[in-house]
């Protein structure tokens, strides 16, 4: 299952923006997500808004999908004026986006190149399963523009990559690192997700060790989350499998900080380690620093100027929406700047950068200087201004936000 | 061919018959008294409203009798013809009023000793018995529930003979619920019970034995006259306080008021003087004339006096005043109820009140949270104690905050209750050994048939008011029965045990316990704290201590994880809305030092499972 959308206030059919947001657009970067919203087979875990083709029926075809995304980049362009920047980097994400054949995925990227324009380094990425692609899938992708591929690893070990629900053989995502090595993919990550039920220490350095190998230059661990409606959670809660616990995610944290960092991945943001600055992710960057985006597919969000929208989630209702030549959104929220705070308090606390105290209130800078005492927070950040989580703070970033918001 | 009734004001002493019905709860006294309010035709069928005379929701859910209703009655006796006029008084139904009980006895000749025929004596039956033998009251035997298949009406005759020190054969038998042999009951009354005596000729006295606050009318007030008469637009005097009222309206009850020109001796009756608070018509006050007042108070007055206390304190410290307001509302009529305004650094702003038992206590709290829409947390509840200093100051602990903490201590003195207990033989040995627990001591033992027993002990009132009902109950599969009333002071070692977490003393959790229940106490709340305390960025250590002596430690561990390790790539809103709700459950934390209490964690600290015995009549 899916998870909701949040509830807000109404869209315009038009999806127009107001004056104040528009504005916003000023000085930030912009970017492109583009959701994919199919896949194979459903993993217990994931409650990411995606479909199988048996899930679909025959509303929606995956051939006819990327004219669908098109004429939401054409109804963007109506919406965001001519002196939108161009655009510096574009994300495809799903589900499985590499289900689609290459072709579409790079005619969906040349409509917004050819709409927005693309900033000559723009950072082009997709998500893929590593059973999806292949040698010439990937050097398509290549000729087609993409720079950056993500794969979805999860583990290097048989019997959790089976807990998961994930049908590749473990050894799959080396090779696919390889093979978009030599398809000219510069930038490779690899998603790993630890804590998984029956998981060991020994599992997991088996994971991180085989990852490494690998060679990407980016990687993204996230502890196993059971998210409600999924399959995981009904088998959580009928007992038939142990939920993860904390303090053993938490143990798995340190393992993968240490591991990486003695092989040379240097952390940016709590769940994301990169080998050299180039290699960190622009697109994820300019989601947690309060940039613009325009998210186009099924489910997908976007950010312009403080509204923030999401889209229909059901992909036949998305497709009926741009069919009438309406906007696919399904509501949006202006933000308060008592939520912008939040927001900035809660991305920007989990970055390696961290949060810049000289721009908020005094209180801030005392509740840091606690943060210090705690062993939360670095002492010369916070004496040079900055809150920067150590490493035990990173394990603790909701708490340390949730105080900080109680003195601001 | 029913009794012709005698005018109210106008009754020849000699033709009242005053009596009360001492049963145990559920053993059938509504069902009883009903069925004499039919017979008499006072309620005729129609109209009878089961179980008519008790009133309050809060009763009948409990099944107890809280306030008592008071009725007079005509019966023409089949025995020798005569009408007669009854006043059945009725006596408050649990064990924290004996002294409204004790008034109420003294205002009867007579007592109806209703046992359920396939149950037996309880003990608080068999204390009030003694009351109504202390009053020299004529005890009449009655077996009820004769129609059930259940009942041993032969085997509970022998067993009440023998208690009262009659014949088997004196021992009515009767079925409230069908009416047979009810009567014949009424009938023995007419017989048995003597008439009231007393002066008609000299100034007024009348014994206040009820006094309950009614919203249109004020307080009225039940009394039995003894010399004289009380008539409408008299002045009345109270001679406990010399407050003097005109009364606006004299009645009796029949069931419902009825207004007359007067109460004479012997008749019982209420009393309206437009008085809005019952402490201004206090139980067992002498009522005389005010021009004419009587010199002699009839004895037996005493003051309602606090024996347990705890704190009340709003859940929503915004409810603070209607908390005030409600207290206040409930004190109009509850003699007893005492309070006075408490700041606690755990609970905020509550209330320190004052109860005359535990079941007080719970009731109190029952109708604040159910009439008034209140959600509160209650303290542990603690007896008074007199704490003499070296330097011979002395003071008296109400609350546990109040204890003298590091002052040379000379002597201390708790509550001591004289208590009885009625049990079937087999568990005398359960019973001694939970008793000498609570620093019992034993004082008699009688068989009251062969198989069940009554043992009589002095106990600490603190000791019965820290789960004893409980464990009495369950280490007699609920067969015994208990009952107590205050008997004085013992001198104790008592000790105040500190709860502190993360080395600062919760005020809400410090109990007043004997030197060797204090370890018990100290690590029974650790480690019920360990786990209703969630864990937090760093350990919290939890001690109990005597002053800075640590008795006992648990810890909780520091949480390790608080924080959202999954992309949800451009879903901030989401991101934003689970932080939002976390911050929110933060708001229903109470901050001890750093360290987050749920309100939830207070509650189920404070929660005790102990309850006294519900009811007694
Ligand atoms: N079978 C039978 N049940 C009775 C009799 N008297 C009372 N009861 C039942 O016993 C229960 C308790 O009676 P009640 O009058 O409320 O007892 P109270 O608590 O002493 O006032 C009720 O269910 C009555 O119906 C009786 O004589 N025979
Ligand atoms: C959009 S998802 C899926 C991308 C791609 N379909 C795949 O599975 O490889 C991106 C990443 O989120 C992570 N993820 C998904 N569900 C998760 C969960 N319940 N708990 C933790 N991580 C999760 C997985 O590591 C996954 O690779
Ligand atoms: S393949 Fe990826 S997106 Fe699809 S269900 Fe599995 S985790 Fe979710
Ligand atoms: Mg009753």
């Amino acid at each position: 299952m899916a998870s909701a959308l949040p509830v807000g206030d109404p869209a315009p059919a038009d999806g127009r923006l107001g004056e104040s947001a528009l504005l916003g657009l000023r000085g930030h970067p912009l970017g492109f997500y583009v959701h994919v919203p199919f896949c194979a087979s459903r993993c217990g875990y994931c409650d990411f808004n995606t479909y199988t083709a048996e899930e679909l029926g025959n509303g929606v075809s995956r051939g006819s999908y990327a004219d669908t995304v098109l004429a939401e980049i054409r109804l963007a362009r109506n919406v965001l004026p001519a002196s939108a920047p161009t655009v510096s980097t574009v994300f495809f994400g799903g589900g499985t986006p590499t289900l689609l054949p290459a072709e579409h995925l790079g005619l969906i990227l040349r409509e917004i190149g050819e709409q927005f324009g693309l900033a000559p380094d723009a950072e082009v990425t997709t998500e893929a399963n590593p059973e999806s692609v292949t040698p010439a899938y990937l050097s398509r992708l290549r000729e087609a523009g993409f720079t950056r591929i993500s794969l979805g690893m999860q583990s290097a070990v048989p019997h959790v990559l089976s807990v998961l629900d994930r049908t590749h053989r473990p050894s799959r995502a080396l090779e696919a690192v390889a093979e978009a090595r030599a398809a000219g993919f510069e930038h490779v990550n690899l998603d790993l997700i630890y804590g998984t039920p029956g998981e060991t220490d020994a599992d997991w350095q088996q994971s991180l060790d085989t990852a490494i190998a690998a060679g990407p230059d980016h990687l993204s661990a996230y502890a196993l989350i059971v998210e409600d409606g999924t399959a995981l959670a009904r088998k959580v809660n009928s007992g038939a499998i142990a939920a993860p616990d904390d303090d053993v995610l938490a143990d798995r944290y340190l393992q993968a900080d240490d591991t990486l960092a003695a092989q040379g991945f240097r952390w940016y943001e709590v769940s994301n380690w990169a080998r050299s600055s180039a290699a960190e992710s622009r697109h994820n960057r300019l989601y947690w620093s309060g940039a613009n985006w325009w998210g186009a597919g099924p489910g997908a969000h976007s950010h312009v100027g403080g509204v923030r929208w999401w889209n229909v989630k059901h992909p036949t209702r998305y497709t009926a929406a741009l069919d009438a030549g309406r906007s696919p959104a399904a509501g949006r929220e202006t933000l308060s700047r008592r939520a912008m705070l939040t927001e900035r308090l809660m991305l920007e606390v989990r970055m390696r950068d961290g949060l810049d105290l000289a721009t908020l209130p005094e209180s801030a800078s005392r509740q840091a200087e606690q943060c210090v005492t705690w062993g939360l927070a670095d002492r010369g950040a916070v004496y040079n201004g900055r809150l920067v989580l150590t490493q035990r703070g990173r394990l603790l970033a909701d708490a340390v936000v949730r105080d900080l918001l109680d003195v601001l | 061919m029913p009794a012709i009734p005698s005018p109210p004001g106008d009754t020849p002493p000699g033709r009242i018959r005053n009596f009360s019905i001492i049963a145990h709860i559920d053993h059938g006294k509504s069902t009883l008294a009903d069925q004499m309010l039919r017979l008499t035709g006072v309620v005729d069928a129609r109209q009878a409203r089961a179980q008519y005379l008790d009133r309050m929701d809060i009763e009948r859910e409990r099944g107890i009798t809280i306030k008592s209703q008071n009725v007079r009655m005509p019966w023409r006796s089949k025995a020798d013809g005569t009408d007669y006029t009854l006043h059945m008084i009725d006596t408050p139904g649990h064990v924290d009023f004996t002294y409204e009980v004790s008034r109420s006895l003294a205002a009867c000749e007579g007592a109806v000793l209703l046992v359920d025929a396939a149950q037996g004596i309880e003990a608080q039956t068999l204390a009030n018995l003694y009351l109504a033998l202390e009053n020299d009251l004529q005890i009449i035997p009655v077996l009820n529930k004769i129609d059930l298949p259940a009942a041993q009406p032969d085997l509970y005759a022998a067993e009440l003979a023998h208690i009262i020190g009659c014949e088997p054969d004196d021992v009515l038998r009767v079925s409230a619920k069908t009416g047979q042999g009810v009567e014949e009951l009424l009938d023995v009354i007419c017989r048995v019970v003597p008439a009231p005596v007393g002066d008609a000729d000299v100034q007024a006295r009348a014994m206040i034995f009820d006094s309950v606050y009614d919203i249109y009318r004020g307080v009225i007030t039940y009394v039995r006259v003894i010399d004289g008469k009380i008539t409408p637009r008299q002045k009345i005097k109270m001679m406990s306080t010399g407050a003097t009222h005109e009364l606006l309206e004299v009645g009796v009850i029949s069931p419902e008021p009825v207004p007359s020109q007067g109460l004479g001796v012997g008749e019982v009756g209420y009393l309206i003087t437009g008085v809005k608070d019952v402490r201004q018509s206090k139980v067992g006050d002498t009522v005389t004339d005010a021009a004419k007042p009587a010199t002699q108070a009839l004895g037996g007055y005493r003051d309602p006096n606090p024996m347990v206390y705890s704190g009340l304190f709003p859940i929503d410290g915004s409810d603070f005043p209607l908390l005030r307001d409600a207290l206040d509302r409930l004190r109009l009529n509850d003699a007893a109820l005492v309070y006075e305004p408490e700041s606690s650094g755990a609970l905020g702003f509550g209330f320190r009140c004052g109860f005359l038992g535990l079941l007080h206590l719970e009731i109190t709290r029952d109708r604040l949270e159910r009439e008034f829409g209140l959600d509160l947390i209650s303290t542990a509840p603690n007896v008074v104690n007199r704490v003499v200093l070296e330097d011979g100051r002395e003071f008296v602990v109400t609350n546990p905050s109040d204890w003298p903490s590091g002052q040379k201590i000379a002597e201390i003195h708790e509550p001591v209750v004289k208590a009885m207990v009625i049990a079937p033989s087999e568990y005398i040995g359960a019973i001694m050994e939970l008793c000498q627990n609570r620093r019992g001591n034993l004082m008699g033992m009688d068989y009251l048939s062969e198989t069940r027993v009554e043992l009589r002990y002095t106990l600490p009132l603190g000791e019965i008011i820290f789960d004893f009902f409980d464990a009495l109950k369950s280490r007699t599969r609920g067969y015994a029965s208990l009952d107590y009333e205050e008997a004085g002071e013992q001198a104790a070692e008592l000790v105040k045990v500190d709860i502190l977490l993360q080395g600062e003393p919760v005020d809400a959790f410090s109990a007043i316990v004997h030197k060797d229940k204090a370890y018990a106490y100290g690590t029974m709340m650790t480690t019920k704290l360990r786990e209703l305390i969630p864990r937090q960025q760093f350990e919290v250590p939890i001690q109990a201590a005597i002053g800075s002596r640590v008795i006992a430690r648990e810890s909780i561990r520091a949480i390790r994880k608080d924080v959202l390790a999954k992309c949800y790539g451009g879903d901030i809103t989401r991101k934003r809305k689970l932080l939002e709700k976390q911050k929110e459950g933060k708001k229903r934390m109470k901050m001890v030092g750093r360290v987050e209490v749920p309100q939830e964690a207070f509650i189920a600290a404070l929660s005790t499972s102990e309850s006294p015995e519900s009811a007694k009549k």
